[in-house]
């Protein structure tokens, strides 16, 4: 897209001196130095303080991240394997209009997926009735034949879900993709939120954001309420965390939610299952477990089950599940609803179960399995995004515009050897948003992850994760890639 | 309580423990050696490596600022004070969601301040801030565990992990110092010894308490009595096995079990000091009656791991 001539920006003033403004939506301003209406204040606030100012709370907010230990893992490197999450210091805001029917889109979109999975686990009406083939079901990697007929609490499969959506030049959201095995970032959602408290204080009271504070027992509530009716008390099921360890990536986000929820954190070797229960280890001897919030992934969660050389898991826990004797959440094979290719069908899936349209839609989106789409995409490669469908954390991708003559020829490759496995999408323009860089304010491309929880009902904690590509012209905003964070204000108007 | 969570926060007490007492001793040492000849300060090198239980072959082959560098930064020495303060953050890593925010805040400032300060640290100037920095660091953690944690079992391992570690090194520091002396006199001691012994006891930061309670004049015998026997300084050995004492005791109420070795094995050797008179343990050596404390110490630390850490499973299922 052309940027604008230089002439025609000279309504940009410090510290926006260098803001780019073209036809993609901007969560800012609506014409070059025109802010919409809810971020009007900012922009003020903006223009007012010296960026020096601006800088000291950067720094602060830096150290006090690094201080707490709110790191990730980069895996691949030896040295320094703990960085920060890089935090960007100006809000993301949202109106409570825009919120709403994103609240409605994604609980609408939960209940479905819901459906689906109970379905395909069990009956596979919608298998039967053609409407999702079967053999892009059971193709699936993330498909676990294990899960047939296996009752699961309240029937709900997906507990807690993380919901890419990005907008749209026209303003509008769209779900790029769901997130239905293990999320994470909520954690990240809550730090920023807390830092952003600190620097913006008055600004903060004056906009009137929604409160996310309360998202831990939200949590909390969602797993007890998927307890086992076996469980030892109905009240207080026993709840514990299930991580991989120190060395996972999200291991600050893991300690950060048992320690908020007041819940154990554990790992495998603290459980161990006997008789079809499964315990864990305590200085007072062994206590019985009810409710597993696991963030260790199917594969690894039992090596009798799935993969032997798993040292991550329980041996034996995937049969006290089957047994009714645990709860899992999320449950196993939920992988199968997120798989990209088959995201292409959730909008057909909703009208299925519940007779609705989808209220936020999806982003175009080409199967590589029909011949005919195969064909258009490998004629356009150079526009398009292909993903493998499997992958997730912006691995296994290729973006056409910014690709070479032999990455695509590599990937045409592998789409020809495996095509069930790719996806293919048009290249999005997502909106750009400010953020505080070192020469000053710049826009650059973000997104937003809320986080649903479903339980004895939909919950939503007004807010989300939005995430920023920080390198100019970038569109990956993984933090595996070079992504960072801003905080997101929902507004109570 | 996850056993495992006990066993860490157990574990990075006695590491911080052991980087505190190290940073103190070594530092203690840079300052007596500014004042004495170079053939005195090798003898006490070997002692200090005696009282960190460092293998002698170092000790032979190293100068005197390569020793230092070996006991403080050497990232090889798995005893260093580095590699211990590492240590002790690595196992509240693993549970810090058991400790309050500014504990853990706390600890990772001390080790990531002693990273920054590692390339410098080799200058004696620079090592006296790095020790008071250690120092320091260490006793701020402490006040921030005693005043933001609740005083519960997970509080009760790390009181159990430091105490148990200062009554290993306090007994294989008073025993370095004692082995070469058959019977310690009870009188003051010869100008040119004074500096060996305020050197103990500064080691044990008792210099002050030392004065306070028998006033500057230094007799052997009531050093060894004052570090050995003495009911309320925090770093006596009676007191470091009191505390331990304690601490098991309230364990084993707060879990309920019916554990009673890791009690019985403290409270044996709570008096063995309690009860021994000065004179009679110094009759009978020192050193023999400092390795029997040791061994104790080392049993009760075997039966914590066995009752509370790392039991069986069977038993375990039918109670």
């Amino acid at each position: 897209m052309p940027a604008m001539p230089a002439s025609a920006r000279p309504w940009f003033m410090p510290p926006f001196l260098n803001y780019q403004f073209d036809r993609t939506y901007d969560e800012m301003f609506e014409a070059p130095g025109v802010p919409r209406p809810h971020y009007r204040e900012l922009y003020h606030t903006l223009l007012s303080s010296p960026p020096e100012e601006l800088r000291k709370s950067q720094q602060a907010a830096d150290l006090s991240f690094l201080h707490q230990g709110i790191t990730f893992t980069v895996y691949g490197n030896q040295e320094g394997t703990e960085r920060i999450f890089p935090n960007d210091l100006l809000p993301r805001i949202i109106p409570g209009r825009e919120w709403r029917k994103i609240e409605q889109g994604l609980s609408q979109r939960i209940r479905a997926l819901n459906l689906f999975l109970q379905d395909i686990y069990n009956d596979g009406r919608i298998l039967a009735e053609g409407v999702v083939p079967r053999e892009l079901v059971y193709s699936c990697r993330h498909f676990r034949r294990e899960m047939r007929g296996l009752n699961v609490p309240r029937g709900i499969y997906v507990s807690i879900c993380g919901t890419d959506l990005v907008r749209l030049p026209d303003g509008s959201f769209a779900v790029l993709e769901d997130n239905l095995r293990v999320p994470s970032g909520v954690s990240y959602m809550l730090a920023n939120r807390k830092v952003l408290k600190r620097v913006f204080p008055a600004l903060f009271h004056a906009y009137g954001v929604c409160s996310i504070d309360h998202y831990a027992q939200c949590l909390l509530s969602t797993l007890r309420s998927l307890a086992p009716l076996n469980c030892s008390a109905r009240n207080e099921p026993a709840t514990v965390l299930l991580t991989p360890g120190v060395f996972n990536s999200a291991y600050f986000e893991h300690t950060f939610l048992a320690q908020q929820m007041g819940i154990e954190l554990v790992e495998g070797r603290d459980l161990l299952v006997h008789d079809n229960v499964v315990y864990m280890r305590t200085t007072a001897g062994l206590r019985r477990v009810d409710v597993i919030y696991r963030r260790v992934d199917d594969d690894f969660v039992d090596p009798l089950c799935f993969r032997t050389d798993s040292s991550l898991g329980v041996p034996g826990l995937f049969n006290a599940y089957r047994a009714g004797n645990v709860t899992l959440a999320n449950a196993i094979g939920t992988g199968v609803a997120d798989d990209k290719a088959m995201y292409a069908y959730v909008p057909a899936i909703i009208r299925y179960y519940l007779g609705e349209d989808a209220i936020l839609p999806n982003v175009q989106t080409y199967l590589l399995s029909d011949e005919s789409q195969r064909c258009y995409v490998l004629d356009h490669l150079e526009e398009l995004v292909v993903k493998a469908v499997g992958e997730s954390g912006g691995y296994g991708m290729l973006i056409g515009a910014h690709s070479t003559a032999a990455e695509r020829e590599e990937f045409r490759r592998r789409i020809l050897a495996d095509p069930r496995n790719y996806i293919a999408q048009p290249t999005l323009a997502l909106s750009r948003a400010p953020c505080f860089l070192e020469g000053g304010i710049e826009a650059r491309h973000i997104d937003l992850r809320p986080y649903i929880l479903f339980g004895e009902n939909v919950m939503l904690v007004p807010g989300g994760l939005t995430r920023v590509a920080l390198p100019k012209g970038s569109l990956v905003v993984n933090s595996s890639q070079g992504g960072g964070s801003k905080d997101t204000w929902v507004l109570r108007d | 309580m996850l056993s495992r969570v006990a066993e860490s926060l157990y574990w990075m007490s006695r590491y911080l423990e052991r980087a505190e007492h190290t940073a103190r001793l070594v530092d203690v040492d840079v300052q007596l050696r500014l004042d004495q000849s170079p053939e005195s300060g090798t003898e006490r090198w070997l002692r200090l490596f005696e009282a960190l239980q460092i293998p002698q072959s170092l000790a032979v082959t190293f100068d005197a600022p390569s020793l230092t560098h070996a006991v403080t930064f050497d990232r090889s020495n798995q005893s260093s004070i580095v590699c211990c303060v590492a240590a002790a953050r690595e196992n509240l890593r693993h549970v810090r969601e058991q400790c309050s925010s500014e504990m853990w805040e706390q600890l990772n400032r001390l080790y990531l301040q002693m990273r920054s300060s590692l390339p410098a640290g080799n200058s004696a100037a620079h090592s006296h801030l790095f020790f008071r920095s250690v120092l320091e660091g260490a006793h701020l953690f402490q006040g921030i565990t005693d005043s933001t944690m609740s005083q519960g079992e997970g509080w009760q391992y790390i009181q159990l992990g430091r105490y148990v570690e200062r009554v290993d090194d306090l007994a294989a520091l008073i025993g370095a110092h004692f082995n070469r002396l058959a019977q310690p006199p009870d009188q003051a001691v010869e100008s040119a010894e004074y500096l060996e012994w305020v050197g103990l006891l500064k080691s044990c930061a008792a210099f002050e308490a030392y004065c306070k309670a028998y006033s500057a004049e230094l007799r052997p015998l009531r050093v060894a009595e004052f570090l050995l026997l003495d009911p309320e300084f925090p770093h006596s050995l009676r007191f470091a096995v009191e505390m331990v004492h304690t601490a098991l005791r309230a364990i084993a109420a707060l879990t309920g079990r019916k554990a009673e070795l890791p009690v019985r094995l403290t409270g044996r050797l709570r008096a063995l000091l309690n009860f021994t008179p000065i004179e009679e343990i110094m009759s009978e050596g020192a050193s023999a009656y400092l390795e029997n404390v040791r061994h104790q110490c080392a049993q009760a630390h075997a039966a914590i791991q066995q009752i509370y850490f790392d039991y069986a499973i069977e038993p375990a299922m039918v109670s």
